[in-house]
């Protein structure tokens, strides 16, 4: 039988699932903090700091305040499809979480018990279905408001996310060729014995970078969010919670998308200099994990620090970036590093 | 019943009660939305195949690159189910008689195959994984492997030179 059913196992995933939700959705939470903070730093003001010591229940307030704000659906649209466009814009965001190895094997009540939640062996090519799948939130949305500002909103953000997906699948590729394998979990136990990726492929992680950025919505490709040509953007008709889990789902997104990074180029949950081997099982994942967030926190400071230093850029110049430059440059890198694997295949012989 | 077995019905209800709907329903938007859940349980059923590559790149291909684009031009052509034409009773009377000749046709066809008898193989051969998937795409198939991709860059290439001319026609009228 292929799905054997294992109660324990069954409620050990179910823990782990409620404890990766959760801590994405607070650490997406307090994102928005540490963005209107650090933005406040970079400007020379002083930021929220009103709720709670330092402003650290503004978050709360905040969720609090999108709660209990009024329900407005508009009259002609689709109401159903209204409500499955954020509710869609969620769902990916938190979906991509499922097959990030989040530390090591820990020895809990004698049993193995691995900190991921689906070793799956195509778990890069999950990740970017995933991906994919998240321009239907925001363009079922922004139909169902029927509002052409707001459809404006929707088709640029599904032209940006298919441009960069390409830009973005060819440099991976160049990666799988180093690597040799899809699973997320061989990857970092691979950069836990070698050099982490980034290594390997810095112009492959660059163009992930920035194409992570655009996949993200992010400044300075946040065009399908414009106040001055298009009102508002894809969610101009939303308002209350739903609005709530568009802004939300950005930051979700960020989080997971730094996850991801962090991950495949930068060692994952392994600690630099130190050999894991030597120390006690638990306390080394324990530590694993808290050296993957760190690394997602340098990720996260990344995109807000980009946020308010590099302006935006106009649609035109988007598309042009993406397929005339990116494209390129990931298709060079791709066939570069391939030759290089065979050249060092065949022992640098011609 | 297995879980496998649950699993298999559950997905084969959702994928023809999707299909279905998606040639019933009158709204061209809503029909690309059945559709993308009908790629989803398809996608299923070649997870219980044990064929995860087939299942990932169905969904990345057809529900995140095509349908997306369908999505993209019923969206701009504004198409409802109000501005939708009218079809004519003898093109609906062909079309259900042409369509009833296919099913039939498939009908004979499968159960005349080797395979009708047994319902599904869950489980068996690894031959949908990753690795043996591309071992015998580049040694047993390498020619077609080739060829097809051949057609794949002249299809590009046609689609960038037909974009080029429609741009390059287009001038301003003079009224």
């Amino acid at each position: 039988m292929l799905i054997a059913i294992d109660l324990a196992l069954i409620i050990e995933k179910l823990v782990l699932i409620v404890i990766v939700v959760m801590a994405s959705l607070v650490i997406a939470m307090y994102a928005t903090y540490g963005e209107r903070k650090i933005a406040a730093v970079l400007q020379d003001r002083r930021g929220p700091n009103r709720a709670g010591p330092f402003g650290i229940l503004q978050p709360v307030a905040d969720g609090l305040k999108l709660f209990f704000k009024e329900e407005i659906i508009p009259d002609f649209s689709s109401k159903a499809l209204f409500i499955l466009g954020p509710s869609l814009a969620m769902l990916t965001a938190i979906m991509t979480s499922a097959v990030v190895p989040w530390g090591n094997t820990i020895n809990l009540f004698d049993r193995e018990i691995s900190l991921q939640i689906a070793d799956v062996n195509v778990g890069i090519l999950y990740v970017f279905a995933v991906v994919s799948m998240g321009v239907y939130g925001i363009m079922i949305g922004s139909w169902a408001s029927n509002n052409k500002y707001s459809l404006m909103g929707g088709l640029r953000a599904a032209s940006q996310i298919i441009s960069y997906e390409l830009a973005m699948g060819i440099s991976l590729i160049a990666l799988l060729m180093v690597t040799g394998t899809l699973s997320l979990k061989e990857m970092v136990l691979q950069q836990q014995a070698g050099y982490w990726n980034v290594f390997y492929q810095p112009l492959g992680f660059l163009l992930f970078l920035i194409c992570a950025f655009a996949e993200c919505n992010r400044t300075p490709f946040d065009l399908p969010e414009a106040e001055n040509e298009l009102i508002g953007g894809y969610h101009t008709e939303y308002s209350s919670m739903k609005l709530g889990f568009y802004l939300f789902s950005e930051y979700i997104n960020m989080f997971v998308s730094s996850v991801i990074m962090s991950t495949l180029f930068f060692g994952g949950y392994d600690i630099p200099f130190v050999n894991e081997a030597n120390y006690d099982q638990n306390w080394m994942a324990l530590f694993g994990v808290l050296a993957l967030m760190a690394k997602v926190v340098c990720f996260i400071f990344l995109f807000m620090w980009v946020r308010w230093t590099i302006p935006r850029f106009r649609y035109d110049q988007l598309m042009h970036l993406g397929w005339r430059i990116l494209i390129p440059l990931a298709l060079l890198n791709m066939l570069v590093t391939g030759a290089v694997i065979l050249l060092k295949q065949n022992n640098w012989h011609f | 019943m297995s879980i496998t077995e649950i699993l298999f019905w559950g997905l084969s209800v959702l994928a023809l009660c999707s299909a279905i709907l998606m040639v019933a329903v009158k709204s061209p938007v809503h029909s690309i939305l059945y559709l993308i859940v009908v790629f989803f349980a398809i996608s299923g059923h070649y997870i219980l195949l044990n064929a995860q590559f087939l299942a990932i790149v169905n969904i990345i291909v057809y529900a995140g690159a095509i349908m997306v684009l369908f999505l993209f031009v019923v969206m701009l052509m504004n198409l409802n189910a109000e501005s939708e034409p009218k079809k004519n009773r003898l093109i609906q009377f062909a079309g259900l008689i042409s369509g009833g000749c296919l099913f039939l046709v498939i009908i004979a066809a499968i159960t005349k195959s080797s395979v009708a008898t047994e319902m599904v193989q869950m489980g068996g051969g690894n031959a949908g994984l990753i690795k043996n998937l591309g071992m015998v795409l580049f040694t047993d198939y390498v020619i077609p492997f080739e060829i097809s991709s051949v057609l794949f860059l002249s299809a590009m290439i046609g689609a960038v030179v037909i974009g080029k001319k429609e741009s390059s026609t287009v001038t301003p009228k003079g009224d």
